[in-house]
């Protein structure tokens, strides 16, 4: 693979860091969401829910970046992709409402708080979901005539896309689990460890489906994967992936804190490359590569320059924020 | 009517809706966070808690506004691609990093300090905390910009090149496209249109409670720092809304046609339509009032001047007149009754009656709502006045959408449309409770109503039995 560093692949990868940031972010905040019914009214809920109060919104805005650099540096994957998933994003859009207003109204409205808590957690999965098929709709493919999306609005409805979506809500639900091991105390705490080991599990086996599915998807993949000598570098995938998850295991075991909740985002780093390795440089499998679809230039090169004073900085106020309510959450808050 | 509903006008139509009522939060949420950092200021310059209780009465307010003007953000974001995939592939590589500028220095900044804003209060101390309040309000305002320089280079664009395939391109020049001709005025316009919505909303809050407790010290603050903008800002915001207008002549005369109602040409000086009823069929203005070349007057500073009518535009090029000759109308009129509200504050605090004069109060409750109605008004004027195009003069609205089946379309229209009700009617009836309910002194934090314990478990030395 001979990849010669331009300015489209350095943004392909800035987009890519962008989704990376969004899966795990906002993974654990839907994570949450779709496990938030199985945790007791009351307290459980309350930690639950107050572990990402402070930070969801600024979590949720990676998937603006993601939506909006893709926009703004792959136009042409942007037009394609959107219309060919279209049913898909507006359930996720509607689902992100949902999710997103939940957090305040259920304060604002402690009689109708089960309706919002039902908005909050059904809302979570149907984002999720959408993810995951969208995904599962983009690896398998698109169809395209000149330049734009030629299929119809259902085609994106397959088993594989079905077990994409199914694999990225367990997986969320894996990161939102190993989130509340670290953040919430008491009865919470232990039944979010519980949940943790069925959601590795869970993860585990959806990542190993796609992975064994998505060499059949097309040719061409499985060319990427097994072909020499490129299987001596992505058969190590496969390899650190078994490593990441035994130590996940001994982790959650020994009741660590944080380290659960770090060994899954390493699972899902490992998870994302696997993608890339499928993937790059195409942007639309096998249709329109990252060059086909790439802004102009000057468009490339004016966001550059701004992304690389700003993210920087924005990083740095993300962590602080992180910082800031480090810790446990607390049952009684702060009064 | 019905073979009308194709695909493209469902789109528009959602696109409409959407827009709309995201448009409602921000108009909100701009001014809004620029209060809460002046009240903080106040609060921390004079260390009176009424700033503080009203801090906190607001900041509740504006938590609810702000989460729903976020998720109908996120909605926007994907719009451009799900229904407008054609001028997304040709406007993207233009618009495309103004938008993605604004996520970066706009959205980051206001959702990664909210939540210091929101909960943080005891845990960084107050300089970090007012800090971060600025911050949310400066993010506000940078999105403005930004967002406002992408509608503008739509309206008036600038700086671009037409590539062989369509493609309109950005030429050497940012600057040029950013500080496009209509942007400094639509940005003026509009920010100056957020703060007056805030302040007619702080003011019918303030009034509100007034007429229930004239005495209420909250209430009385509140009113009358709003009615202080009013009364400042009323009035510049008309004479930058002539400025704009005049812009707009410059620029997008077709549009002012259709807002003055002008389908004739006037070679020797044009009347103003005050009221009428457009007839679109026969290209007339029915039952018109007018005042005889007042419109020369004000548009070309001469009341003899000639000025052109959508006469001179190709039919298939003429904006809707009806509905942006009644937006237009709509916004004007309550922009004057703005300035009325302004002036009449003026004449109460003259006459010292700011406070117990019911009939001012009950007309500040009325005036309430008024600059929504403004906002939404003013922003179908531009929007609907710039069609048929999506680009001016480039790129037709009828080669802008998406190859989508209408079914798929009014779909997700229909989605939207129930959602959006259900939603965001229920966050508008939690924030007119919260409005009920007056700013009590020790106004708790919001973080305390009820258990928002969105708080850590703080290091042993910071434990706070003193806070109870």
């Amino acid at each position: 693979m001979g990849v010669n560093v331009d300015l489209t692949t350095v943004w392909a990868f800035i987009i890519a860091f962008a989704v990376f940031m969004y899966v795990v972010m906002d993974g654990f905040d839907l994570g949450i969401g779709i496990l938030f019914p199985t945790f007791q009214v009351g307290e459980e809920r309350d930690q639950a829910i107050n572990s990402i109060a402070p930070v969801w919104d600024g979590n949720e805005t990676w998937l603006v970046l993601g939506g909006g650099g893709l926009f703004a540096a792959f136009p042409l994957a942007y037009a394609i992709i959107l219309p060919a998933t279209y049913p898909l994003i507006i359930a996720m859009l509607l689902g992100l409402v949902f999710r997103g207003v939940a957090f305040e109204f259920r304060w604002r409205d402690p009689r109708h708080r089960p309706l919002w808590d039902v908005a909050f957690s059904l809302g979570s999965f149907v984002a999720a979901f959408a993810q995951g098929v969208t995904l599962g709709a983009i690896l398998q493919g698109v169809t395209v005539a000149h330049d734009a999306y030629a299929g119809g609005w259902l085609d994106w409805l397959t088993p594989f896309s079905l077990l994409t979506g199914a694999g990225v809500v367990v997986g969320y639900a894996l990161l939102g689990a190993t989130w509340l091991v670290w953040k919430v105390e008491g009865s919470a705490e232990a039944h979010a460890r519980r949940l943790a080991l069925y959601a590795g599990i869970g993860t585990l086996l959806a990542m190993a489906a796609v992975s064994l599915a998505t060499p059949f998807l097309q040719y061409e993949y499985w060319r990427r994967w097994f072909a020499m000598p490129g299987v001596l570098a992505t058969a190590q995938v496969p390899l650190v992936t078994a490593i990441v998850a035994f130590l996940f295991f001994r982790y959650l075991r020994r009741g660590a804190m944080a380290m659960p909740f770090l060994l899954t985002l390493a699972l899902f780093a490992l998870g994302f490359a696997g993608l890339g390795i499928s993937l790059f440089p195409y942007i639309v499998p096998d249709s329109v590569t990252i060059w086909d679809a790439a802004a102009p230039e000057r468009s490339q090169v004016f966001m550059l320059v701004g992304t690389a004073v700003i993210m920087p900085v924005i990083l740095a106020y993300t962590a602080w924020a992180y910082w800031v309510f480090r810790g446990k959450v607390g049952t009684h808050g702060y009064h | 009517m019905l073979e009308n509903l194709d695909a493209v006008l469902l789109a528009r139509i959602q696109f409409g809706f959407t827009v709309s009522f995201h448009f409602i939060f921000p108009a909100f949420s701009i001014g809004l966070a620029s209060y809460l950092a002046v009240l903080e200021e106040l609060w921390l310059k004079t260390g009176k808690d009424l700033y503080l209780d009203l801090f906190r009465y607001w900041v509740k307010i504006f938590a609810v506004a702000f989460a729903m003007g976020v998720v109908s953000g996120i909605v926007m974001s994907y719009q451009f691609g799900t229904n407008w995939s054609v001028f997304s592939t040709k406007a993207g590589p233009v618009i495309g990093p103004l938008m993605a500028y604004e996520v970066l220095t706009a959205f980051f900044l206001e959702a990664g300090f909210l939540g210091v804003m929101l909960f943080g209060m005891t845990k960084v101390g107050r300089g970090l905390h007012f800090a971060a309040t600025c911050m949310v309000a400066l993010g506000t305002f940078i999105s403005a910009f930004w967002i406002l320089s992408v509608n503008s280079w739509m309206q008036t664009p600038t700086g671009f090149e037409v590539a062989p395939d369509g493609r309109l391109l950005p030429g050497p020049s940012w600057l040029a496209i950013i500080f496009n001709p209509s942007f400094p005025y639509r940005l003026v316009h509009t920010v100056i249109a957020a703060y007056l919505t805030t302040s007619l909303v702080v003011g019918a809050v303030g009034a509100w409670h007034l007429l229930r407790d004239r005495t209420n010290p909250h209430a009385r603050k509140m009113f009358s720092m709003a009615m202080w903008m009013a009364a400042i800002v009323a009035p510049i915001q008309i004479f930058a809304g002539d400025m704009h207008g005049l812009n707009t002549l410059e620029h997008q005369p077709a549009k002012v046609m259709a807002m003055e109602g002008h389908y004739q040409s006037h070679p020797d000086g044009a009347p103003l339509i005050l009221f009428g009823i457009p007839n679109p069929a026969e290209k007339r203005i029915d039952y018109a009032v007018e005042i005889p070349k007042a419109s020369s007057l004000i548009l070309k500073h001469d009341p003899d001047a000639p000025l052109a009518g959508l006469d001179k535009i190709p039919d298939d090029r003429e904006p809707p007149v009806s509905v942006v000759f009644w937006s237009f109308r709509v916004m004007v009129g309550l922009g004057f009754a703005m300035l009325g509200l302004g002036l009449w504050s003026l004449a109460a605090r003259i006459r010292r009656r700011l406070y117990d004069w019911p009939w001012l109060h009950r007309a500040a409750v009325l005036m309430g709502p008024s600059g929504f109605v403004a906002v939404i008004a003013g922003w179908i004027t531009t929007e609907v006045g710039r069609q048929p195009y999506t680009v001016y003069g480039q790129l037709l609205t009828s080669q802008s959408h998406s190859p989508l089946a209408a079914p798929a379309v009014a779909a997700s229209l229909i989605a939207f449309v129930l959602v959006y009700f259900a939603v965001f009617g229920a966050g508008t009836w939690y924030i007119l409770h919260l409005m009920h309910r007056p700013a009590q002194p020790h106004e708790p934090e919001p973080d305390a109503t009820p258990v928002r314990a969105a708080g850590i478990t703080p290091a042993p030395a910071l434990q706070p039995v003193s806070a109870e």
